[in-house]
């Protein structure tokens, strides 16, 4: 707990505790510990003197935001235009089927979290799926099971 | 680097770089943009970086690693210059061959070159390309050319140039004027006159004033702001430090959402270096004239994109819209007037500047004047980024440029304007593609997105999706978009699962105008376009959902069933291995079936079978 509490002013120190640097501090924050500790949204109100409801709103506001722990791996599978015309929602049929899960569940030993994301800009090599932050491009249903398999295999 | 405190000092800098430059022999750019970057460009930079300097040639020879060439299909793409020989899918294990062949010994690489799928003739030059070829590049020139990381690369090319002249020989009326004389418009979606917006800006009263930077980019399919702001962040600061110039402010914010790392970083770091030369910051070029810029990242929801909500968030609120009625140019961030304008609206600036407004207004159409990029995806041949002159056919855009569809298949329609936009159909393919003739067709101009659609796309899906992303996105703030765009969602969703009824046509048709005239911002009130534009050139589809309940592109899949041809399978079994639901029946060699019961239509057996004997009905 003081460790997570320092971790997080080192973020608000970063960016310096006024109410613009909030979204700027909450993305370093879940970035970091993959989700929003309740304590860190604590200690954020605190330190930028805006009411938790607020901070709140906003954790809840935006996809992003998660205030439960997530995956270790985070798989997110592009839905925007180019990405569904090009069979995106075969690959998420895919990943309900291996793994039983829908976009936005973890898997029970917080192994993987699904996620879709609206376009990350690779439109080109349609559809694609993000791998915690790396871009896996022309993605087929069998190569998104061969994916999944991998990481599997990793986290055992 | 000591601070450029005048004018003559950044032109005497210009000489001193092309003087140090002058011993390269040549340079090898490597695409370094997020389409080739996903495909592994990273490598072939540290590959080349590594046998140039193992060969202790790296004073002749550079390596640059740069933004999105446009042609991303062909990624990874390597290009050497001077002789702008082209090379396409490159890959790490062929990089010796490419210095020793083709660097050093001037060879052409054959086998690495573009084929021309119309002649199937070999291409050797990077302007020969017809992808190139009729495209008008200004904007998007040098984004895939630049050293992205070297401010000194930017300078070499005539970068800030145009900072320099509008503060030592423009007012900032004159800049205004000139911008005005261009007649460029918004590129964010709007098309709002951008020197009329400025103006306003500049006469609004208060001593704090912002420019800013709409980096969101929303629009699921389109991604050329995030190619310009990673490939040449210097031409977009440019463009925003003029505009700082003119409308009298001294701070700025660039907003870009953080699914686009890239783009952050390649930002920050062109704000430290372009202070680091004096051309941002105090005194800029030793003039009395300081900006201040900073980047800040938004959370990834559509709504950040609209201005209002944008700048709620930058505030550390929820981004929520609110009414128009008080202009952000009055009373935007912090309540203080607040100028925003798009990326590539800011990249246009410097062009404006250098070559005068008389010479932008020179290209494009009637109203709509300069160029346009466009990112051109979905079921196209030569998927990219492209850069066309306002009014550009949008045949010469799919058929020329694009090279046609995949598959030899047909075009059927394509999408602009995102969500907020609608289908152009084949019909209208000789449709001049500006502001007004695309919303005369029923659609919009957006940021620019294309996405290509052939026969196996279902336009009540398209529908559909768009209706799902809107529902997710709305903010929720008013009633008519929160609740009716989610009844429509509904209804198109009943069609595509096989229960609509033609009451559910009547009843989407009213929801549309109804939300069109009550939503609060943008988002509700565009939300029916998709709908009215897919109703307008595909009704015959929305009724044989309907009616008949059949979905002609075969993608609803209520609607369609998967079958084995008897004929064409041989019983090997390899669906029956890889079907996740043990749909499919049949032992070795003998003819397989599928249980229509199981079946979940995931496609993967038709991935799987060797001899296209899966098909849909
Ligand atoms: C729902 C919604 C989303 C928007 N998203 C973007 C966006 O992602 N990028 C953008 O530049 N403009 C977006 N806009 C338009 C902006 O509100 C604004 O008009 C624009 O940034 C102004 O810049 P311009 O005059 O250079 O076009 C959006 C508008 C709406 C209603
Ligand atoms: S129209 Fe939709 S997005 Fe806009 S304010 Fe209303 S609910 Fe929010
Ligand atoms: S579509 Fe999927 S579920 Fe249906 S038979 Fe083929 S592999 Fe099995
Ligand atoms: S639509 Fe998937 S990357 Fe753009
Ligand atoms: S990213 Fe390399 S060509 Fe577009």
């Amino acid at each position: 707990m003081e460790q997570l509490l320092q971790d997080v002013d080192a973020v608000i120190d970063q960016w310096g505790a006024k109410p613009e640097s909030l979204l700027q501090i909450m993305l370093d924050v879940n970035h970091k510990f993959n989700y929003l500790p309740k304590e860190s949204l604590l200690r954020i109100s605190e330190r930028l003197r805006m009411p938790i409801n607020q901070i709140y709103s906003v954790a809840n506001f935006f996809k992003v935001f998660s205030l439960t722990p997530r995956g270790r791996t985070m798989v997110q599978v592009c839905t925007g235009t180019a990405c569904h015309v090009k069979g995106a929602p075969k690959l998420i049929d895919r990943v309900r089927q291996d793994l039983g899960l829908e976009p936005g569940q973890t898997t029970e030993d917080l192994a993987l979290t699904l996620e879709t994301v609206n376009c990350v800009g690779a439109c080109a090599s349609a559809p694609v799926v993000v791998v915690n932050g790396e871009t896996h491009s022309e993605i087929t249903p069998n190569k998104m099971a061969s994916l999944i398999k991998e990481i599997k295999a990793k986290s055992a | 680097m000591k601070r450029l405190t005048s004018i003559q000092d950044l032109d005497a800098l210009r000489q001193q770089i092309l003087e140090k430059r002058k011993h390269i022999r040549k340079r090898i750019r490597v695409c370094n943009g997020t389409g080739c970057h996903s495909q592994g460009s990273q490598k072939l930079v540290d590959a080349f970086e590594k046998v140039l300097s193992e060969k202790g040639l790296t004073r002749e020879y550079m390596v640059v690693p740069t933004g999105c060439n446009g042609f991303c299909a062909a990624g990874p793409i390597v290009v050497i210059e001077p002789e702008e020989v082209f090379y396409q899918k490159v890959k790490a294990d062929r990089v010796l061959e490419i210095v020793e062949r083709s660097v050093l010994g001037g060879e052409v690489i054959e086998d690495l070159l573009y084929v021309d799928p119309t002649t199937g003739n070999r291409i050797v030059h990077e302007y020969e390309i017809p992808f190139f070829a009729k495209q008008q590049r200004i904007v998007f020139k040098d984004t895939g050319s630049n050293f992205t990381r070297d401010i000194e690369d930017y300078i070499s090319r005539g970068g800030y140039s145009a900072l320099a002249k509008a503060l030592s020989s423009m007012t900032p009326e004159q800049v205004i004027e000139e911008v005005k004389i261009s007649g460029l418009r918004g590129r964010g979606g709007g098309g709002f006159p951008t020197g009329v917006k400025w103006e306003s800006c500049r006469r609004a009263h208060g001593d704090i004033k912002y420019v800013m930077c709409n980096a969101d980019e929303g629009d699921p399919g389109a991604y050329m702001d995030r190619s310009l702001l990673e490939g040449n962040p210097h031409q977009v600061l440019e463009g925003m430090i003029i505009g700082g110039y003119a409308i009298g402010a001294r701070e700025g914010y660039i907003y870009v959402r953080f699914e686009y790392p890239m783009a952050v970083e390649n930002a920050i770091w062109a704000i430290q270096q372009a202070k680091e030369y004096g051309l941002l910051g105090e005194n800029i070029l030793g003039t009395d004239f300081s900006l201040d810029i900073h980047v800040n990242r938004g959370a990834g929801a559509f709504i950040c994109g609209e201005s209002t909500a944008l700048m709620a968030s930058l505030e550390g609120k929820i981004g929520e819209p609110r009414g128009k009625h008080i202009h952000t140019v009055e009373k935007g961030l912090w309540n203080r007037p607040s100028n925003l304008n798009n990326v590539e609206t800011w990249a246009n600036v410097p062009l404006i500047i250098n070559n005068g407004g008389a010479w932008y207004a020179s290209i494009g159409t009637e109203r709509s004047k300069g160029t346009k990029i466009f990112s051109l995806v979905g079921k196209i041949n030569n998927t990219g980024l492209v850069e066309v002159a306002m009014g550009t056919p949008l045949r010469t855009i799919i058929e020329d440029i694009g090279g046609g569809i995949p598959g030899g298949r047909k075009f059927k329609a394509v999408q602009t304007g995102g969500p907020s936009g609608g289908c152009v159909p084949e019909r209208l393919i000789d449709l001049p593609v500006d502001f007004e003739r695309l919303k005369e067709a029923g659609s919009m101009m957006g940021s620019g997105g294309m996405i290509v659609m052939d026969e196996a796309t279902c336009m009540v899906d398209v529908a559909r999706y768009f209706l799902n992303f809107l529902v997710e996105e709305s903010c929720g703030k008013c009633i008519p978009c929160r609740v009716g765009v989610k009844r429509m969602h509904e209804l198109v969703v009943d069609m595509c699962e096989g229960r609509g009824t033609p009451e559910h046509l009547t009843k989407l048709e009213e929801l549309c105008h109804a939300i069109e005239e009550t939503a609060l911002c943008g988002l509700g009130k565009s939300a029916p376009n998709p709908v009215l534009s897919t109703l307008r050139y595909f009704r015959d589809e929305y009724e044989a959902h309907v009616y008949d309940k059949k979905c002609s592109a075969k993608i609803c899949k209520p609607l369609i069933q998967y079958i084995i041809d008897m004929d064409k399978c041989t019983g090997c079994g390899a669906c029956r291995r890889r079907c996740p639901e043990n749909a499919i029946i049949g032992v070795n060699k003998e003819c397989h079936v599928i249980d229509e019961e199981l079946c979940v239509r995931c496609g993967i057996c038709i991935e799987t079978c060797k001899f296209k004997a899966i098909y849909i009905e």
